[in-house]
């Protein structure tokens, strides 16, 4: 992946300024090509990682493993677009294995993701079966540690 | 207590009279005070790789805490040997020709001892690392340092050591890339030098434990040209490039003989690296490019950085070649490195290291480690430019 992306997926706050030095490129490239990018589509947004545990508020994420019946002109891509449309779907992956999609839900409540599952999704024509998994605890997302561990601290000043 | 006396001069004559470590006092102040951001760290801030700690602990749980052979591993030093190999191009048997040791220093304070009769002279170029004259001084030998040119970006060049060497020389130490200027030496610099080693049957110590760190051009070790490796002494280790400091692990390799030499006073005072340590380290040459080339990877960003900052504000700094050091000249200030750095830290709290730290041609020069947060280096940034503007337009 180009050393750009790769900055920006550890950090988009970085401004294209400080981009530019970590690069040794001009200013001007930068945001050319951080613009590039947003036009093309590569980027196609910028969210926050935020600890929902440590929020007071009431959400339930569910990981839904589902098995569907692919279409004869299409495969899984139109019943997968068909799915994402909704809101309550955060990801949705097409997957190798014993499934074919997952998804990744959240809801007010266990009451809203049972009828998500249960009057959307599974009528959805070609849904075979559904298999609903509840999420109790995030411990890493996007690969950031949700909790701070004691940083070991180093001599300050050392030969 | 019976009011006994003891010796005035108890403490042995070369030990009494070494100096302490130039960074001594300002590591006392500094680590009294709090939210410093320090610049002046020499060990990476990556923690070692989780693969190499969890064969640490696996070695653990299996029982494996004995002593090992007085060389090191068999399994380790064949790994090293191979490694060696591949990376740096000079070839070593693993049954006489490789010597684990505790860290680079250990190595390099055997190959003095076991090279120098009294009163020989060793030449090393500076800045330096602090520990080669008192190394060589407490091996008995003579410290004999080159001040290089900060004009020639602190290369040390064949002619200045031409005019070093005289009858009484026995080694030449080489550190490239410098702590603490970051340079790196070009290699026909280095062939130079390295045929005057031939023509005058000197030793060469080559220091390569920044060697992975070199960001513009492959590193190339004395080791492996032609005709050297028999009187040369390549020290490497995992501190910086696995980031494994506290694993206190490095290793020698050079001809059998001075390896021989070496490992006779590492059996009687050190016995062998721990073996912990070891286990960790075969573990660290199974897959070391991806932990490797990661860590550089950001080195190199903060490299960018830090040098596009100093010149952004007006404060001259050689471009770093490799290691993870800047070296910004703030000789502009009207200030001595020491009064800079003293002042750095009391107004803004950024901790750099004094250039005379490192030698007497470091004056004029402060020592900027960035092996530290982007965050942090950026806020270092922030202040070091408002401290020195405060202080330019002083002057001015």
């Amino acid at each position: 992946m180009d050393e750009l992306l790769k900055l920006l997926k550890k950090n988009a706050l970085e401004t294209p300024e400080d981009l530019a030095k970590m690069l040794g490129l001009p200013v001007a490239a930068v945001k050319a090509r951080i613009a590039e990018y947003e036009k093309s589509g590569v980027i196609r947004g910028y969210q926050a990682v935020v600890n929902q545990d440590q929020l007071d508020i009431n959400l339930v994420t569910a990981v839904i493993e589902v098995k569907v019946t692919p279409e004869r002109e299409g495969g899984f891509n139109h019943i997968a677009a068909r799915i994402s449309k909704f809101e309550e779907v955060q990801s949705l992956y097409l997957m190798s294995g014993t499934f074919d999609l997952l998804i990744f839900i959240s809801g007010q409540s266990l009451k809203d993701v049972a009828f998500f599952v249960s009057d959307k999704l599974a009528t959805i024509p070609g849904v075979i079966s559904t298999s609903t998994h509840f999420m109790l605890k995030t411990y890493k997302d996007h690969g950031v540690l949700m909790e701070t561990e004691d940083e070991y601290e180093r001599l300050k000043v050392s030969p | 207590m019976n009011g006994s006396k003891s010796r005035p001069d108890r403490i042995a004559s070369h030990v009494r009279t070494m100096p302490p470590s130039g960074i001594r006092d300002f590591f006392d102040i500094v680590s009294t005070m709090k939210d410093v951001i320090s610049l002046g760290i020499g060990e990476p801030d990556f923690v070692t790789p989780w693969h190499i700690r969890e064969s640490a602990i696996y070695s653990l749980e299996r029982g494996i805490t004995s002593y090992t052979s007085n060389l090191g591993l068999l399994k380790l030093r064949q790994a090293l040997a191979g490694y060696v190999e591949r990376v740096f191009g000079a070839s070593y048997n693993p049954a006489n020709e490789v010597l684990v040791t505790v860290g680079v220093s250990e190595a390099l304070d055997l190959a003095m001892r076991a090279i120098l009769e009294p009163g020989d002279e060793v030449i090393f170029h500076e800045p330096c690392y602090v520990s080669y004259g008192p190394v060589i001084a407490f091996a008995y030998g003579k410290p004999v340092p080159i001040q290089t040119d900060p004009q020639g970006g602190f290369v040390l060049t064949a002619a200045q050591v031409a005019a070093a060497i005289t009858p009484r020389t026995r080694a030449i130490i080489l550190n490239y890339p410098n702590n603490p200027t970051g340079a790196c030496l070009p290699e026909a610099e280095l062939k130079a030098i390295c045929d005057l080693a031939v023509k005058h049957d000197l030793i060469v110590i080559a220091d390569d434990i920044y060697a992975e760190l070199s960001y513009d051009h492959p590193h190339v070790s004395a080791a492996s040209l032609p005709g050297l490796k028999d009187r040369t002494i390549f020290l490497h280790g995992f501190s910086k490039a696995w980031a494994m400091t506290g694993f206190r692990l490095g290793y020698a390799c050079g001809p059998a003989d001075l390896i021989g030499a070496m490992m006779k006073i590492h059996q009687y005072t050190m016995l062998c690296a721990p073996i912990t340590s070891q286990e960790a380290a075969i573990e660290a040459l199974k897959h070391p490019d991806q932990d490797i080339n990661g860590m550089k990877a950001e080195y190199q960003r903060r490299r960018n950085f830090i040098h596009a900052s100093f010149t952004e504000m007006g404060i001259p700094c050689p471009r770093p070649a490799g290691a993870f050091y800047a070296f910004p000249n703030i000789a502009a200030t009207g200030m001595t490195s020491k009064a800079f750095a003293y002042g750095l830290l009391d107004e803004e709290k950024v901790a750099v290291v004094p250039g005379t730290a490192f030698g007497p041609c470091g004056e004029g020069y402060v020592r900027c480690s960035y092996a530290t947060s982007m965050d942090q280096i950026k806020e270092a940034m922030v202040r070091f430019k408002r401290f020195a503007h405060k202080r330019l337009a002083a002057k001015a």
